[in-house]
């Protein structure tokens, strides 16, 4: 059984290798390959999770060890996996919706030329995050970190004569570089702290490092976290990253990617638990990300973008759940798991809406389309009714249980993660009725009278993409339910995240009818919104509030003044003093030397008199020398 | 003259074989020896004319042979004056002539500053000598008393050629390559073949310039003085007949026939006084040979001894 | 008097013939003055010799008038040499090797 689980990397790894190395002769059939071996590793993970059921709750981690990759004295760094209740869980999403979405993407990239690179890096992606969650150390983890950093740069850059998108891609990548460079850290941290960065070692000796030390590791890994998950203040490359193509939007910045911020807080638990200030900064970071995102999500009309901010807000919500400790752990990978469904089924509907729009993405030129596009109303709106914690689908249950242990904080703290949570639903019901409204109701806003040739076409994607809508779909619905029937999706990750019952002032009843009635708050304020009056056309100019959303809150901005000027006066000045001091230094002793040597070459003009002189002068201080030397 | 006394003295000393205390005479000697030597010396340096210098310094070199005899070093007092005073300074003048009587230096200095640097380093040198030399204590010497028991030349001899034998070997060599090394110097290889006689009359009648050869010198001399130029037959005086040098330096004496009368009334007169002459005559003028007592004496005894062989025949 | 005085007076010679070799410009009149200095270095050889009552000062006097004589002989021939390439005797305006 071990050795399946190097399986599980190995076929995308393959994959990806094969479809770049290729060549133009696979670009016929090169994406079907993408497709099969991505499955073939959702058939391995399932094989292993049923295996994985049959055991006791003990004895469910396997591990196998490849190969030793760094073997000097003190540094061992070994290629080597391990497969627990929390890897598994993860192995499960990302290789059924990545399976899902390759399909889709057969359908969706059709028309693309480069079709066949778009799957090889699929594959790698896919390869990438496996190993990232299977890694049984900090150092491997980082391998896989930087591989889906790199999978996201290819990928979001993919159109490459757009300079928007290498733009995007760039940054996004820089930003990551922030966060990976923390998470660098923290594996030095790490090894001078424990002497290994293996999981075993370090996870369970958490309690005998210095308090300041662990809190100095956590706050570095909160800083990769942060970055690869699109938290405050890494958070600008994610609206930016809606520059790749649709299945990347869904598979990596909704999915996979962005969560793995999560998967290595809830990993590195043992870590935060011994060091509360660090756990303190998590739940900030994720309550500040998770206002922040809803914000901007209300005031984009780019229905991808608006999907973004909303991810980055329900990954605030995880964040938010991880750090409030083991009370909080297991309801942020539900959360996780949940949102993985809803949120891709929501990225796939909206690209296929696009594609029946003529890749139309401004929500003001939609309207209406439930008539044209059934299917894509119907699993979008399943979606949406996920997303918003509708009672019975499964965001419902993750979302109010992320609420009730924000409550179970207990003391101040408790009190104002509940209420930002509650704002935070309410807000989410808001701006995903707004998109609702604004695409499939209301009047047909992109109609053209007397131009109808020029009017998009809307109609009903193919087959290889609704399927995969419709199966994700399934999964908004009835995922949730399933983890809260006896709890079951708790007691299945207690061996990993030691789960504890949090206590809340407020029973779960309670927490239950508040947030129903916020979400029912913020529908209704959409409504009145977007519902009952037409949706202008051309944006109006609104509130300050609304402009400052429609520009990510100033994120650039701020970013710009603090970070880029900075910098830039910083080289400018670096500049200066290079090509002043340093080389003014160079130049000047060349200058001085020359200078010099013209005065002295004076010496030799040619006259016999000139050096006669020279000679009796040098004679005369020779003998005042000798005549020195004898008083002496 | 002011040199014979000190001289006497000098030759006086010389006899007591320059003994451990110098006399009086020869301090006196000294004294004004050395000022004239001394102010020879800047003479050399001073004159503007190069053949005054060369004087200067012939004089200067003579008194120090005089110091040198008075020194107890009899054999290089005499080989100074021989060879430097006579051979080199002769040498100099010679190429003085040769190469730079015209060129009177100039008293502007070209270099800036040489003559103050050379003031500045000549002063500082010298006082640091004679400072230096007055810490020296030399109260007592040795003299050559002892050295020169046998005579100056055979102890010379004694230590040239047993401990310096080897020096004077190489000395001697490098006499020889220098006498080939000037005469290699100077010499210049021909490096077009001289022109022939037919050669040189047809550049003469291409050149349009005088056709036959010049006259040897002499042919219109009217007088034997370098500077009076020789007279055509028209009575010009000729340039060419001339030095060049001499021409330029302005000092060739009128020539007209007025000037050469009067020289001539001049040499008449002189003649005259003297009586030697019966009648005024010019230089070159064909006249009758001067009465010669011994030739007409001689005459007389072949005439005799003439008839005394035909008489008896 | 001592026969230290030739000394003086000899360190006096030369350095009148120093002073003449940087002054003057005419090629002959300079190797006059240096003619000058190695008499002078003759008189305090000759002095010496006296003072300390051998004659090893005499010897290398007489060898310095040797190679003085022969420095002389090349020297004014080169001076002669110089004279016909370029019709002037002027140290001055031997002055090519310079930078």
């Amino acid at each position: 059984m071990e050795s399946l689980i190097g399986l599980l990397v190995g076929f995308p790894l393959l994959g990806a290798a094969v479809l770049l190395c290729g060549g133009k002769r696979l670009d016929r059939t090169g994406h079907w390959l993408g497709v099969l071996l991505a499955g073939a590793s959702f058939v391995v993970g399932a094989v292993l999770f049923s295996d994985m059921l049959g055991k006791n709750a003990d004895e469910r981690a396997l591990h196998q060890h490849l190969f030793s990759w760094v073997p000097v004295e003190s540094f061992q760094a070994d290629v080597a996996f391990q497969l627990d209740q929390l890897a598994m869980t993860f192995v499960l999403l990302i290789t059924g919706v990545g399976t899902l979405i390759h399909i889709y993407s057969v359908g969706y990239m059709e028309h693309d030329e480069r079709r066949r690179r778009f799957f090889g890096y699929l594959n790698l992606f896919l390869a990438a995050m496996l190993l990232l969650v299977l890694a049984d150390n900090y150092l491997l983890l980082y391998v896989g970190w930087e591989g889906v950093g790199l999978a996201s740069y290819l990928l979001i850059g993919f159109w490459q004569h757009k300079p928007s998108a290498a733009v995007a891609a760039k940054k996004a990548f820089l930003v990551n570089r922030v966060g990976d460079a923390g998470l660098a850290i923290a594996i030095f941290l790490m090894f001078t702290t424990f002497g290994s960065f293996a999981f075993a070692p370090v996870l369970s000796n958490a309690t005998e490092g210095g308090e300041g030390k662990l809190t100095a590791i956590g706050l570095v890994l909160l800083l990769a976290a942060c970055g690869k998950s699109a938290q405050v203040p890494l958070q600008s490359w994610l609206g930016d990253a809606m520059e790749g193509p649709t299945p990347v939007s869904a598979l990596i910045h909704a999915a996979t990617m962005v969560t793995a911020g999560v998967y290595l807080i809830t990993r590195s638990g043992a870590i935060f638990n011994a060091a509360p200030d660090a756990q303190t900064a998590v739940v900030v970071v994720g309550a500040v990300t998770l206002l922040f995102g809803a914000i901007v999500g209300c005031a984009k009309d780019d229905i991808k973008k608006a999907l973004a901010g909303s991810t980055m807000s329900q990954i605030g919500y995880m964040v938010l759940a991880a750090g409030l400790g083991p009370i909080g752990y297991a309801f942020a990978i539900m959360h996780l798991v949940t949102h993985g469904f809803f949120k891709a089924g929501l990225f796939l509907g909206a690209g296929s809406v696009m594609h029946g729009m003529n890749d139309e993405v401004d929500m003001r030129k939609y309207g209406g389309l439930r008539k044209y596009m059934p299917v894509t109303f119907v699993t979008f709106g399943l979606g949406y009714l996920a997303i918003i914690g509708f009672p019975g689908l499964s965001g419902f249950f993750s979302k109010d249980q992320i609420i009730e242990a924000a409550f179970a904080k207990g003391g101040t703290q408790g009190w104002i993660l509940g209420a930002v949570t509650l704002l935070g639903a309410a807000i989410t019901a808001y701006y995903m009725t707004r998109v609702m409204l604004m695409t499939f109701f209301g009047d047909e806003r992109w109609r053209r009278p007397g131009q109808e040739s020029a009017e998009p076409h809307p109609h009903e994607s193919p087959r290889s993409m609704t399927v995969p809508m419709i199966v994700l779909a399934f999964g908004s619905v009835f995922a949730g339910g399933l983890f809260k029937v006896g709890d079951s999706f708790v007691h299945w990750l207690e061996p990993v995240t030691q789960f504890e019952h949090g206590h809340s002032p407020l029973s779960a009843s309670v927490v239950t009818g508040a947030t129903v009635v916020t979400m029912l708050i913020g529908v209704g304020a959409a409504w009145l919104q977007y519902g009952r009056r037409p949706v202008p056309v051309t944006a109006p100019r609104g509130s300050l509030l609304t402009r400052a959303a429609r520009r990510d809150l100033l994120q650039d901005d701020i970013n710009d003044i603090a970070l880029v000027k900075p910098g830039e006066y910083l080289t400018r000045g670096l500049v200066y003093v290079d090509n002043k001091v340093v080389d003014g230094v160079v130049n000047g002793t060349a200058a001085t030397f020359g200078g010099l040597s013209g005065r002295t070459r004076r010496l030799q003009n040619g006259f016999v008199r000139s050096y006669a002189v020279s000679m009796f002068g040098g004679a005369a201080v020779l003998v005042a020398a000798t005549l020195l030397m004898r008083a002496v | 003259m002011s040199l014979s006394s000190p001289a006497s003295s000098l030759a006086g000393d010389a006899l007591t074989l320059a003994a451990t205390s110098t006399s009086g005479g020869e301090a006196v000697s000294f004294w004004v020896l050395g000022t004239i030597a001394v102010m020879g010396a800047l003479g050399t340096v001073l004159l503007r004319k190069a053949v005054h210098s060369a004087l200067c310094l012939a004089g200067t070199m003579v008194i120090l042979a005089l110091f040198y005899l008075a020194n107890g070093a009899y054999f290089l007092g005499i080989v100074q004056i021989v060879v430097y005073t006579g051979a080199v300074m002769m040498l100099f003048l010679f190429v003085l002539m040769l190469v730079g009587v015209s060129a009177a230096d100039s008293l502007k200095e070209t270099l800036k500053g040489q003559r103050w640097l050379a003031l500045g380093c000549g002063l500082g040198l010298g006082i640091m000598l004679i400072a230096g030399l007055g810490q020296a204590s030399v109260s007592s010497f040795t003299g050559l008393a002892a050295a020169n028991a046998e005579g100056n030349v055979p102890a010379l001899a004694a230590q040239l050629f047993t401990k310096y034998v080897v020096a004077f070997e190489v000395v001697g060599a490098l006499l020889t390559v220098a006498a080939v090394g000037a005469t290699l110097l100077t010499h210049r290889e021909r490096i077009e073949k001289s022109k022939s006689q037919r050669e040189q009359a047809e550049e003469r009648v291409k050149g349009g310039t005088q056709l036959p050869p010049l006259p040897a010198p002499g042919v219109y001399a009217r007088h034997n003085a370098v500077d009076r130029p020789g007279l055509l037959p028209d009575g010009t005086p000729s340039d060419l007949t001339v030095s060049a040098t001499l021409l330029s330096r302005g000092q060739v004496r009128e020539v007209g026939p007025e000037a050469l009368h009067r020289v001539a009334a001049l040499e008449q007169r002189t003649a005259d006084s003297h009586g030697q002459t019966e009648h005024g005559r010019m230089y070159g003028e064909p006249h009758e040979p001067d009465p010669d007592p011994d030739l007409d004496a001689a005459r007389e005894r072949d005439a005799r001894k003439a008839r005394e062989e035909e008489a008896p025949k | 008097m001592s026969p230290v005085n030739y000394v003086y007076l000899a360190a006096l010679l030369f350095t009148i013939g120093a002073v003449g070799v940087l002054v003057r410009r005419n090629a002959i009149v300079v190797f006059m003055c240096v003619e000058l200095m190695l008499n002078a270095a003759n008189l305090t050889l000759v002095a010496f010799s006296r003072i300390h009552g051998n004659l090893d000062g005499q010897i290398m006097a007489f060898f310095v008038m040797v190679v003085a004589a022969a420095e002389v002989v090349v020297g004014l021939a080169i001076i002669v040499m110089v004279y016909r390439s370029r019709h002037s005797a002027s140290v001055d305006d031997a002055s090519l090797m310079k930078l």
